[in-house]
């Protein structure tokens, strides 16, 4: 599970605004509930700018999900033994049913499958930057499992507490299926260390292409990022861009230590006055080009995803035409 | 319950999962499918991968009635000052002991 900037604008979100008016019984209803940190339901009124907000949230995220399974996917035919393939799958499958957790709960904000979807192949919605890197060695679905899934579960652990009911059931179940995931990264990180001089390198190359654009997954800078402090007042987002990327850099630094490898910033370092790490400058403009369709990997990763939908047409089809015989037939029997 | 449009003719199924013998079945979330034992099937894969259920029901979406928001008041409200419907409501003699 994959958030990145929960804020990143899309197509659907150009024209969103808060529309001020009168304060209906029912905005005042609402306001009082989430000043009250309640749960807001499907059947329960919502502003539309509430609405479209989660819907271009939990879609963006539940697209990160799907397109999530394509980097490691990669590495299912060639997983260096039966043990990590069989994990590697499990871990695969758990990401596509977080996208599905995640589509079931936009939808019951009234947007249907079909229409997420179709945003997602049209590349009208954005989903994660991360996965739109290549995965070039068997050490990236490592560092993938240790450093995207472990910023990813940052990032799930407050949406536990959106405002949003079915949203923060769906991140209960989610966050307790990622730990698994950052574990067997972590672990399979550990087990090259211990083996060759080429293996450990092979480790310390993934780390250095992988950390910057993982400090990224929390989204541009707080000064930056002006849908934030709506979601917040809303009760969607509960912490800041910047405070989660700080938490995730103070965790990951002591495990970078356990597993022998450093982490590419010259300016990481301990502030005994802050209590936190200090941390170089990120590559926004980088972040940015990617988020605009231009990474490495942004073609090709929708071309296969696009490609998957269109395969598995006919079997959607079939499954369809065999329903309505089936209850054809029942009907008949019946008569 | 989802009032949303179903994925180009597939239906959407409430999915219920009972954790263990002798507990109820709990809804769990939602899918689409084309039939009952289609929603069944997907049901075990994305609610059930690490033993979570030891049965489950799958319920189409439509045939859910619910009550209304709306209503909230005129239903549950006159539950409210009919306190005398709760045990801590008596007061009973210290050594009657447990009752
Ligand atoms: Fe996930
Ligand atoms: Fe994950």
């Amino acid at each position: 599970m994959y958030t990145q900037a929960m804020d990143i604008p899309d197509e659907s979100g150009k024209k969103l605004a808060v529309v001020p008016g009168a304060a209906s019984d029912q905005e005042a209803a609402f306001e009082a509930r989430i000043a009250a940190d309640g749960r807001i339901e499907p059947q329960d009124w919502m502003p539309e700018a509430y609405r479209k907000t989660l819907v271009r949230q939990i879609s963006q995220h539940a697209h990160s999900e799907i397109v999530g399974m394509l980097p490691e996917g990669n590495w299912i035919s060639r997983a260096p033994s039966l043990k990590r393939k069989a994990i590697l799958i499990a871990k695969v499958q758990d990401e596509g049913g977080h996208g599905l957790y995640l589509y079931s709960a936009a939808e019951t904000l009234g947007t249907g499958r079909d229409e997420m979807l179709a945003g997602l192949h049209s590349g009208k919605a954005k989903y994660s930057s991360i996965f739109n890197y290549p995965t070039l060695n068997w050490a990236d679905v490592g560092v993938i499992g240790w450093l995207v899934d472990g910023a990813a579960i940052m990032n799930q652990i407050p949406l536990c507490r959106c405002s949003y009911g079915p949203y923060a059931r769906a991140m209960i179940r989610v966050c307790k299926e990622e730990s698994f995931h950052q574990r067997q990264g972590y672990e399979a990180l550990l087990v090259m260390m211990k083996g060759t001089d080429e293996q450990r390198a092979l480790v310390q190359d993934a780390v250095n292409r992988y950390w910057w654009k993982c400090l990224a997954m929390f989204g541009p800078p707080d000064a930056d990022s002006p849908h934030s402090a709506q979601g917040m007042r809303w009760g969607i987002k509960r912490i800041s861009n910047d405070e989660l990327r700080q938490k995730f850099i103070d965790a990951t630094v002591p495990q970078a230590k356990v597993l022998g490898v450093t982490l590419p910033d010259p300016d990481l370092k301990w502030n005994e006055e802050r209590g936190h790490y200090d941390y170089g400058q990120i590559d926004w403009a980088e972040f940015w080009n990617t988020v605009e369709g231009n990474g490495p990997c942004n073609k090709e990763r929708l071309a296969t995803r696009v490609k998957a939908h269109n395969d598995g047409q006919w079997v959607r089809d079939a499954a369809l035409a065999y329903a309505r015989k089936q209850k054809e037939r029942q009907v008949k029997e019946a008569a | 319950m989802s009032t949303a449009p179903a994925l180009k003719d597939w239906p959407l199924w409430e999915v219920f999962v009972r954790s263990k013998q002798g507990l109820e079945h709990k809804h769990c979330g939602s899918l689409h499918a084309a039939d009952a034992a289609q929603a069944l099937h997907m049901a075990r894969d994305v609610y059930t991968r690490r033993q979570e259920g030891v049965s489950i029901w799958v319920v189409p979406s439509a045939a859910i009635t619910a009550s209304n928001p709306d209503d909230k008041g005129e239903l549950f409200d006159p539950a409210a000052d009919k306190i005398y419907r709760h045990p801590t409501f008596y007061e009973i003699p210290e050594e009657v002991g447990h009752m």
